[in-house]
């Protein structure tokens, strides 16, 4: 039962955390210590927070290696920012649209989750995990045909698999304004996302999965991790409970997705691709699987970290690799491993 | 290997199955008629009829490779069989899956242990209570007043179930990091927190030593007791097979050579041969 | 003649992707690891031979064998360095590293020799007409397809026939097995590494002389698709390698001339997703049920 108040503690611990770095972070934002390019920083960084937390609930939670988990931000992105652009004139305050857009992005990458679990959660291992991939592509060059505008009439929505049309050809009444062209992706958007919209997303995304796991539904989603054949036979629909973290991991990477997208006034569905994937991926392996606090840790060290090596120019993302390596093999290795558990027991045995 | 007790007086049933008598007037438990199942036209099991009574124990053994694990593996339907019915209680579970089947009243333990290695031993067990609490993710997630009743009984009731073992001091533990035994002890509360009918225990015993072997067999026997449900178990030990079993079914090469209580099954030429080998004609 | 040379330029691509997929499944089997930086191999053997063509004027044929040596000393370098330490590593611990490698290779590459494109001169040039001028074929996609067979050809027979390739094979069943079997696991593992980067070497050659534009990011999308035609292949088999990487090219090419060239890629992954939905371990693969 010890254990038990240690882990809740920890949880308390990661949104005081959050939480005292956003009240620090705004602090020295007000009191004009950082400068452009730190500033433009900021949402990004919530966003890969809360995309790192989410898949961190797909691979660590649920133990299956997803490869496509931007492409589940990019649907966010793009619907987020359809919503947000098309209520513009309806709603004029920002913060109630850019809560919109997050839900709408929240409920479109659902779908498209639920959609792709169906066949994703058949498969196991390595060909779930290219499979992901297989989809987080398939989304890219989708939303890339995606021609939307809106005007007085509504939302006009055309797809152009031939590459033969424009904006033009939404045949827009004035006042009309096109709000994704194609391969340009989203132009023209206005930037609503702030710093304090990312840290609300992140503290909801970290109530929902760390609420999650210490719930009948988390242990459920461990117990497939850790041994499918044996949550099965204790009574555990594997289906249900797959689908649940993978619809919810898609579903808080949408939200995500809306906070990004909607941070920049131009945005291409290219900037989603398998390297952003992979990006959150390591976020979340060298934050630790399961480790939901690691992964807000990782993402935003590693999202500063080429930020930081800027002074090193050319040999920057170099570095990062390298360093990224270098990690891996200290962590994980035999060697240091061993190393490890003799530093380990020799604490033991001292403190007994 | 002191302990001993009061087995019940047996009766033939008509599958050529034999059952305790105090559960002869109520529905078997479980019956498998004419079970089978080929792997690529290997016969692994076939024609396997048992009758289970209510509050049996009974043994399933056999020497390796007999097919013993796969009867199981049918019964929970990890495989489907490909020949025969199964009942439980009544009722037919053809086309059920593995969840289900266990939803319905048949728990299990695994020869390889699989226990969920990362979780805390009480986690261990309140997944096996998974489907006696109700409450949805949704109050999971915003914790309404639900779940903390829930999740409270969830943990007394843990605790209670750890208790048969003398567990309870190691909720908190990481099930991966407990002794060997500990383990199969462990799989053996998570399967009756499922709230079973029938308890299938593979090879409870395997890599105990001689006492703690004694103390599962006193365990078995108060489990069957306390809960009043049948427990199938394999088992290589014949001293813990004899001692607590009461029908013994034997099983060679995919087939039942033997059925009987273990006085038949010790004197059974066939069974010998089946463990010893034929004796060279001379 | 329209659909003919769509389906011999879908053929001569699917066998550059063969080529890779032989290699990513080999390397696959025995250390079960997605190796993501052996698109990059890919892009290291191009750079290597442009360097001896252009820079030391060496001729084609010896431009190849030079991006081999490099690559060959390369992939076991890798290897090495980077993965063996992690051998009883979780998976997920050595998919990262090989991404970490994956960056490594392509910014070093770009440190190099820059991110820009740079025009790559075909290893072989020219052009047969057949049917009076209707059907031309690139000698380089002969040359492709030729070096295709030949490679799975010789792969099949070194895996079955010698003691090297047994020893290969048995290591990707049971790498403990093989061990007390008196295989050397380390050094098979090493020249399974060694063999599979000569062919990325090989296929960096054969890709940019038919694609003659060279980059930091070259190999990455064939390495992804090289993996894809493995997986849709039958990862682990030879054959299947074979087969899934001259599916996938002939897939991606008639998609880009009869259905919508943006979305090509996306046919070809389809198609990829709807072979894995009916044979989970992929055209040649042999699906091994989890034992309880």
């Amino acid at each position: 039962m010890k254990t038990k108040k240690k882990i809740a503690w920890g949880d308390y611990i990661t949104y005081i955390g959050v939480t005292a770095a956003f009240i620090a972070v705004t602090a020295l934002k007000n009191g004009g210590a950082l400068n452009r390019s730190q500033l433009g920083l900021l949402v990004p960084i919530c966003a890969y927070i809360t995309m790192a937390i989410s898949l961190n609930l797909t691979v660590g939670v649920l133990g299956e290696l997803s490869l496509g988990h931007a492409g589940f931000m990019s649907i966010g992105a793009f619907s987020g920012i359809i919503a947000a652009m098309s209520l513009s004139e309806l709603i004029p305050s920002a913060g109630v649209r850019m809560a919109i857009a997050m839900v709408t992005g929240a409920v479109f990458a659902g779908i498209f989750g639920f959609l792709i679990g169906i066949p994703v959660l058949r498969l196991r291992g390595d060909y779930l995990a290219i499979v992901t991939l297989a989809f987080g592509e398939i989304i890219k060059e989708l939303i890339n045909c995606l021609i939307v505008g809106y005007d007085s009439a509504g939302l006009h929505i055309l797809i152009n698999f031939d590459g033969s049309k424009t904006a033009s050809d939404l045949e827009l009444l004035e006042g009309g304004k096109a709000i994704i062209k194609g391969a340009q992706g989203a132009v023209g958007t206005k930037t609503i996302a702030s710093f304090t919209a990312g840290y609300i997303l992140i503290m909801i995304a970290l109530f929902i999965i760390l609420n999650l796991i210490r719930s009948r539904a988390g242990r459920a989603i461990m117990a497939i991790r850790d041994n499918r054949i044996a949550a099965e036979s204790v009574g555990i629909e594997i289906t249900k409970y797959k689908m649940m973290a993978f619809v919810t991991s898609a579903a808080i990477a949408g939200a995500a997705g809306a906070l990004y997208g909607l941070n920049y006034s131009s945005l291409t569905a290219a900037k989603f691709d398998f390297n952003t994937s992979i990006l959150v991926l390591v976020f979340v392996v060298l934050g630790g699987l399961g480790n939901i606090w690691g992964s807000v840790v990782a993402a935003t060290v590693l999202y500063i970290l080429p930020e930081a090596l800027r002074s090193f120019a050319d040999y920057r993302m170099l570095m990062f690799a390298i360093v990224l390596i270098l990690v891996m093999l200290a962590t994980n290795s035999s060697r240091t491993k061993a190393l490890f558990e003799k530093l380990k027991s020799a604490k033991k045995e001292e403190e007994q | 290997m002191s302990f001993s007790f009061e087995r019940g007086k047996l009766a033939a049933v008509p599958s050529g199955s034999v059952i305790p008598e105090r559960d002869l007037d109520k529905t078997p438990i479980l019956e498998t008629r004419h079970l089978g199942i080929d792997f690529g036209g290997l016969h692994a099991v076939q024609d396997f009829n048992l009758t289970i009574g209510r509050t049996e124990i009974a043994g399933l053994i056999g020497p390796n490779g007999a097919g013993k694990t796969t009867v199981f593996n049918l019964l929970t339907k990890v495989y489907q069989p490909t020949k025969g019915t199964i009942l439980l209680d009544g009722n037919d579970t053809a086309g059920k899956t593995t969840e289900q089947i266990n939803r319905m009243g048949i728990a299990r333990t695994f020869q390889n242990i699989r226990l969920f290695n990362n979780l805390s031993v009480e986690d261990n067990v309140k997944i096996g209570l998974h489907n006696q609490e109700g409450y949805s993710m949704f109050t999971g997630i915003l914790r309404l007043p639900n779940y903390w009743k829930q999740e409270k009984a969830a943990h007394e009731r843990a605790l209670e179930l750890l208790s048969i073992f003398e567990m309870q001091d190691q909720a908190g533990v990481r099930a991966g990091s407990l002794p060997y035994g500990a383990q199969r002890r462990l799989e053996i509360v998570r399967a009756l927190a499922t709230n079973p009918s029938v308890l299938l225990l593979d090879e409870p015993a395997a890599g105990m030593n001689p006492s703690e072997t004694a103390e599962l067999m006193e365990n078995i026997v108060k489990i069957r007791d306390l809960f009043q449900i049948a427990v199938v178990l394999i088992e290589h030990d014949m001293n813990l097979v004899m001692n607590i079993c009461e029908g013994i079914c034997v099983l060679n090469f995919g087939q039942v050579i033997a059925k009987g209580s273990p006085e038949e099954i010790q004197a059974n030429p066939a069974v010998i041969e089946a463990y010893l080998g034929r004796k060279k004609e001379a | 003649m329209e659909f003919l040379s769509y389906l011999i330029s879908g053929i001569s691509l699917g066998s550059v992707y063969a080529i890779i997929a032989l290699g990513y499944t080999m390397v696959y089997g025995i250390a079960k690891m997605l190796n993501f930086a052996h698109g990059d191999v890919i892009m290291v053997g191009g750079y290597m031979s442009f360097v001896a063509m252009s820079a030391l004027h060496l001729p084609g044929w010896v431009s190849v064998l030079a991006g081999m040596a490099v690559c060959t000393v390369l992939g076991i370098v890798i290897e090495a360095l980077a993965y063996r330490p992690l051998r009883s590593a979780p998976s997920l611990a050595v998919l990262i590293t090989a991404i970490g490698v994956s960056y490594l290779l392509q910014n070093s590459a770009q440190l190099i020799w820059g991110a820009n494109p740079i025009s790559y001169p075909p290893v072989v040039s020219g052009t047969l007409h057949l049917f009076g001028g209707q059907l031309s074929i690139s000698y380089v996609s002969l040359v492709t397809v030729a070096a295709c067979i030949l490679i799975m050809l010789a792969l099949t027979a070194f895996t079955s026939k010698t003691k090297m390739g047994k020893a290969m094979r048995a290591c990707s069943e049971d790498k403990g097995a093989a061990q007390l079997m008196g295989i050397n696991v380390n050094r098979t593992i090493s020249l399974t590494f060694a063999i599979g980067s000569a062919l990325a070497a090989v296929a960096g050659v054969l890709l940019c002389s038919s694609y003659p534009t060279l980059m930091p990011t070259t190999g990455s999308m064939p390495g992804i698709k090289a993996f894809t035609a493995a997986v849709f292949g039958g990862i682990g088999s030879i054959p299947g390698a074979f087969l899934g990487g001259l599916l996938l090219g002939i897939i991606e090419s008639m998609a880009k001339a009869y259905l919508s060239t943006q979305l090509s890629n996306s046919i070809v992954f389809a198609v990829l997703i709807i072979v894995l939905l009916v044979r989970p371990a992929g055209l040649m693969g042999k699906y091994v049920p989890e034992k309880v």
